[in-house]
């Protein structure tokens, strides 16, 4: 457990900290591109798969989707939690960031990080530090697609 | 075949991601963002929907394609029930996710402890 004074700042620090470690490594960008390629790669074959096993289990197209994005940020939080999502993203940089697996650990690594500052505004709001973003710019860029795809529709 | 362009597309994606991490100061956290929004934005001008029939999860699992799911539930909930759609489709489509990454986020924080730096 990681108790130093900074606090506030220390901890937004800190939860920033592991997501920036995917990316602190020196290494040269092309070794970097193959690496986020590969490991980028490899999660969507795993998707794949996911989504034809449960065609296969009589899902519909949409329905497996689902689940395979369920799955996947199952088994992101789960390395989440037992500490090795980290050090694969570290090799893997967007390869494991870009996929959902990046924003299920998104909102993991600060949720488990936050524990200390108690379940509402520690645990409740860290959760969202960085889905928040993602799911605010989102959702208003549908609205407005929506809004534009209405008026659009009525001539 | 559908692995292999699974793979290929999926893995392009990311690579394309990792340029703006190694050659930017874009934090994580806003890339996310960037793949979201984008993905809204390739669905709403009609490329993002051929990707993923053509890529399946290669289009589907990178973040671009929770965006796309975005633009899409907007859609058929705008054809099904008008302006109001444009509020309710898109996090009706992707809810499951959304609602799977909290569930697992909040259960990690009760079972695992913050690891030592």
């Amino acid at each position: 457990m990681n108790t130093e004074t900074g606090k506030e700042k220390g901890r937004e620090k800190q939860t920033y900290k592991k997501f920036a470690e995917g990316r602190a490594s020196s290494s040269p960008l092309l070794k970097d591109m193959l690496m986020a390629y590969l490991f980028g790669g490899g999660i969507c074959v795993i998707g794949q798969a996911l989504i034809n096993l449960y065609g296969t289990l009589g899902a519909d197209v949409k329905t497996s989707g689902t689940l395979t994005s369920i799955t996947l940020v199952f088994c992101a939080a789960l390395l989440t939690g037992l500490g090795v999502f980290d050090n694969i993203a570290k090799i893997a940089g967007a390869g494991t960031l870009v996929p959902i697996t990046g924003f299920s650990n998104a909102m993991t690594s600060p949720a488990i990080d936050a524990k200390s500052e108690g379940w509402v505004l520690g645990v409740g709001s860290k959760i969202f530090n960085v889905a928040g973003p993602v799911i605010l710019y989102g959702t208003l860029a549908s609205v407005i697609y929506g809004v534009i795809y209405y008026i659009v529709g009525l001539f | 075949m559908e692995y292999l362009w699974a793979f290929l597309i999926g893995g392009a994606i990311c690579a394309i991601a990792q340029i703006f991490i190694d050659k930017t100061k874009l934090t994580p956290a806003r890339i996310l963002v960037g793949c979201v929004v984008l993905g809204v934005f390739l669905h709403a001008v009609g490329l993002y929907g051929p990707l993923k029939e053509f890529a399946g999860a290669g289009a589907s699992v990178p973040l671009t394609g929770f965006g796309s799911s975005l633009a899409e539930g907007v859609k058929t909930a705008v054809n099904e029930q008008g302006l109001l759609g444009a509020l309710t489709g898109g996090l009706t489509a992707t809810a499951g996710g959304i609602a799977a990454s909290m569930l697992f986020a909040f259960i990690a924080a009760l079972l695992f402890k913050a690891k030592a730096k």
